[in-house]
């Protein structure tokens, strides 16, 4: 150590550094001043649930049939649905009370992972305090509701794919219908070329001829099954893959209803 | 000479003291209370100042915006901790001496409000003209000492006691080289006197001659500081006193992550509070001792006298703060070590260089002695300070360092 101890005088520097450019430089000084400045959150914040709505009527367009899939699989178990009655008291596929208790959630994320109907999601929503911690914490249906616009404002990425699943499914759903119509079509047509030809049998008293024609219709009719869904499989590739594990999820809780950690073992 | 805001102050002090004529004994009151109130006061808004002064530089070094909250930047949060202190309760431990527990605070606040008195704060200005106040204020700084350790030992805690010891360790060890530096400007200047000393640093035949530029630097250059014992001195004074007003890298006494307060470990509410004021008046009265001493006192060009105190009390403070947002705190070894082994010798040193700068300027001249003190004088406590540092080091440590955990 000599008199000037440049060792010392070199930390020194540093710190007057860090000092000075902590006035000009952003990164220098990086706190973000909270009530009145947020730093922007990462779209892939998960934090607790909400429920999606399409349209502009949180009511009507909710997305949410009451399924209580959610439910069931629910670790802490702080959700709590009732199915919705209408006039007559017949349920209607919606829910008439859908509570979370935000205290007790802990943000696993598997009632999101259950939802077969793309309605239950994560919110990015931080600031959750409330003045009550009894009522307060507990968040009814209407808080819960989103409108889709929100999130794909929070979750760009993710809402554009539950969207693109959607239209897939949809498009599928109505292939299906096509298909199931044509099929009855080709039956009835079917049908009734069977009984024309047994009619004209009949009238010709030879048998031998229908069981052909039946054959002839099912030849015709196994491609057409065949190419119905590959019309839809480019546009939903890999929205089908999560889809595909929903369906597995879906049946289990309902078989084992009396345990609930049943899904955390799943994992 | 354009001291015209400290004769102003001296006048209005006249001027209130001429109202009580008549009363001798109201107008020795009266004159009391006028030379220490107004210091007191002020040293007490200096120090209000100074923690957020010292809060915000340690944030922005470590890339924080400080305290921001209280008032425009914050500068109502020294108020706003004092309501805080002053509302927390008074906890005094069962097992501990009482009176002595009491007594500690006060006995630590008195000295350091002694000691601001001997500071010339400005031209005339002084609240304790005394012909021997350096000597004084050494002799009356050291009084700390007692205060700390009857803190830590009255407690009956023992990291109080460990502080308490390491305290007296550290602020007796430091006294010598600090006194020892502070020598040297005795020497030069012949006088024990602040004010004589700080016109000891105004170069006479350059002030008051009526040429701007002489007047202009006559009142800079003349410092202790720019001279080669005076350079060193500084160093030697300004270590020393940071150990005196255990301010980091020494605040051993009081290592939050070793012996979590040290003496003030069972002090709460207003005792504390008492404890910290002490402490930063302390530390300010012997920055305030460095700056007349090395940095010319109060003198300085364009500006009044009290003005260029206050400019160079806070830069000096700025320093300490700055060093406290650098440096680790030193180990006990080392600390001991330092003063004893290092800082000591180079000292006595400094005052052979001093005595060859002064005989030089008389035999041979003011340039003549500034360039052979710098030379040969400062040459010799560079070398010396590097032999030492060589005999100092542990002989388990040969060649480079090298360091297990760290890159």
């Amino acid at each position: 150590m000599s008199l000037l101890a440049k060792g010392i005088l070199q930390g020194m520097a540093v710190t007057a550094k860090n000092f000075f450019q902590s006035y000009y430089k952003k990164d220098r000084l990086p706190t973000v001043q909270y009530p009145e400045e947020k730093s922007t959150v990462n779209q892939f914040t998960r934090n607790i649930p909400f429920l999606v709505f399409d349209g502009d009527d949180p009511i009507d367009g909710m997305r949410c049939t009451a399924c209580t899939l959610c439910e069931k699989a629910c670790p802490p178990q702080c959700i709590y649905i009732i199915k919705d009655k209408d006039e007559n008291g017949k349920p209607i596929k919606r829910p008439a009370v859908f509570d979370i208790d935000s205290s007790v959630c802990m943000s696993c994320q598997l009632c999101v992972e259950v939802c077969p109907f793309e309605s239950i999601r994560m919110d990015s929503e931080f600031e959750l305090s409330n003045e009550n911690r009894f009522e307060g914490l507990l968040l009814n249906r209407d808080e819960l509701l989103r409108s889709n616009e929100y999130y794909h404002e929070i979750h760009p990425l993710e809402a554009q794919e539950t969207d693109d699943r959607i239209v897939a499914k949809e498009a599928e759903a109505a292939a299906k219908k096509k298909e199931r119509e044509e099929k009855a079509r080709k039956a009835a047509e079917a049908k009734k070329a069977a009984a024309e030809k047994k009619a004209a049998e009949e009238a010709t008293a030879a048998e031998e001829a229908a069981p052909a024609t039946e054959n002839k219709v099912a030849e015709t009719e196994a491609p057409k099954a065949e190419a119905a869904p590959a019309e839809t499989a480019p546009t939903a590739e890999s929205p089908t893959e999560p889809e595909a594990k929903q369906a597995d999820a879906a049946p289990e809780p309902k078989a084992e209803e009396e345990t609930p950690e049943e899904p955390e073992k799943k994992e | 000479m354009n001291n015209f805001i400290d004769h102003k102050i001296i006048e209005l002090g006249h001027w209130v003291v001429g109202f009580f004529d008549e009363y001798p004994l109201l107008k020795l009151v009266v004159q009391i209370l006028l030379y220490t109130l107004p210091l007191m006061l002020s040293f007490m808004g200096a120090f209000a100042f100074s923690t957020w002064l010292e809060r915000k530089g340690l944030a922005r070094i470590q890339n924080r915006p400080g305290p921001n909250r209280v008032g425009i930047f914050g500068l109502l949060q020294p108020m706003a901790d004092g309501i805080k202190m002053l509302l927390k309760e008074d906890i005094v431990p069962e097992e501990s001496d009482k009176l002595f527990h009491l007594l500690a605070p006060v006995m630590l606040m008195v000295p350091a409000m002694i000691a601001i008195g001997f500071l010339p704060v400005g031209d005339g200005l002084n609240a304790l003209p005394l012909d021997s106040a350096i000597l004084f204020f050494f002799a009356i700084g050291s009084m700390n000492t007692i205060a700390v350790f009857m803190a830590g030992w009255s407690s009956r805690n023992k990291y109080s006691l460990l502080g308490g010891m390491r305290a007296v360790a550290q602020m007796i060890s430091y006294e010598i080289p600090l006194v020892l530096s502070a020598v040297t400007v005795i020497m030069i200047a012949g006088s024990l006197n602040g004010q004589v000393i700080v016109a000891s640093q105004q170069i006479s035949g350059w002030v008051g001659s009526g040429d701007v530029v002489k007047e202009f630097f006559g009142q800079i250059l003349g410092w202790h500081i720019f001279k080669p014992w005076g350079f060193a001195g500084f160093i030697f004074f300004f270590v020393a006193a940071l150990a005196e007003a255990n301010r980091s890298p020494f605040d051993l006494p009081e290592a939050d992550s070793e012996i979590i307060a040290g003496h003030l470990t069972e002090y709460s509410g207003f005792k504390y509070a008492i404890f910290f004021i002490a402490e930063y008046i302390s530390a300010f009265a012997i920055a305030g001792i460095a700056v007349t001493l090395f940095l010319g006192g109060w003198s300085g060009p364009i500006l009044s006298g009290l003005p260029w105190f206050v400019i160079k009390l806070f830069s000096l403070f700025a320093v300490m703060i700055w060093i406290r947002g650098t440096l680790p705190r030193l180990r006990v070894d080392q600390l001991m070590g330092y003063a004893w082994k290092f800082l000591m010798p180079l000292a006595i040193l400094n005052i052979f260089v001093a005595g060859f700068y002064y005989f030089a300027e008389q035999q041979w001249g003011t340039w003549v002695a500034l360039i052979g003190g710098w030379i040969f004088g400062f040459g010799a406590l560079q070398l010396a300070a590097k032999g030492l540092s060589r005999l100092n080091k542990s002989p388990l440590l040969k060649g480079k360092r090298v360091y297990q955990y760290a890159e």
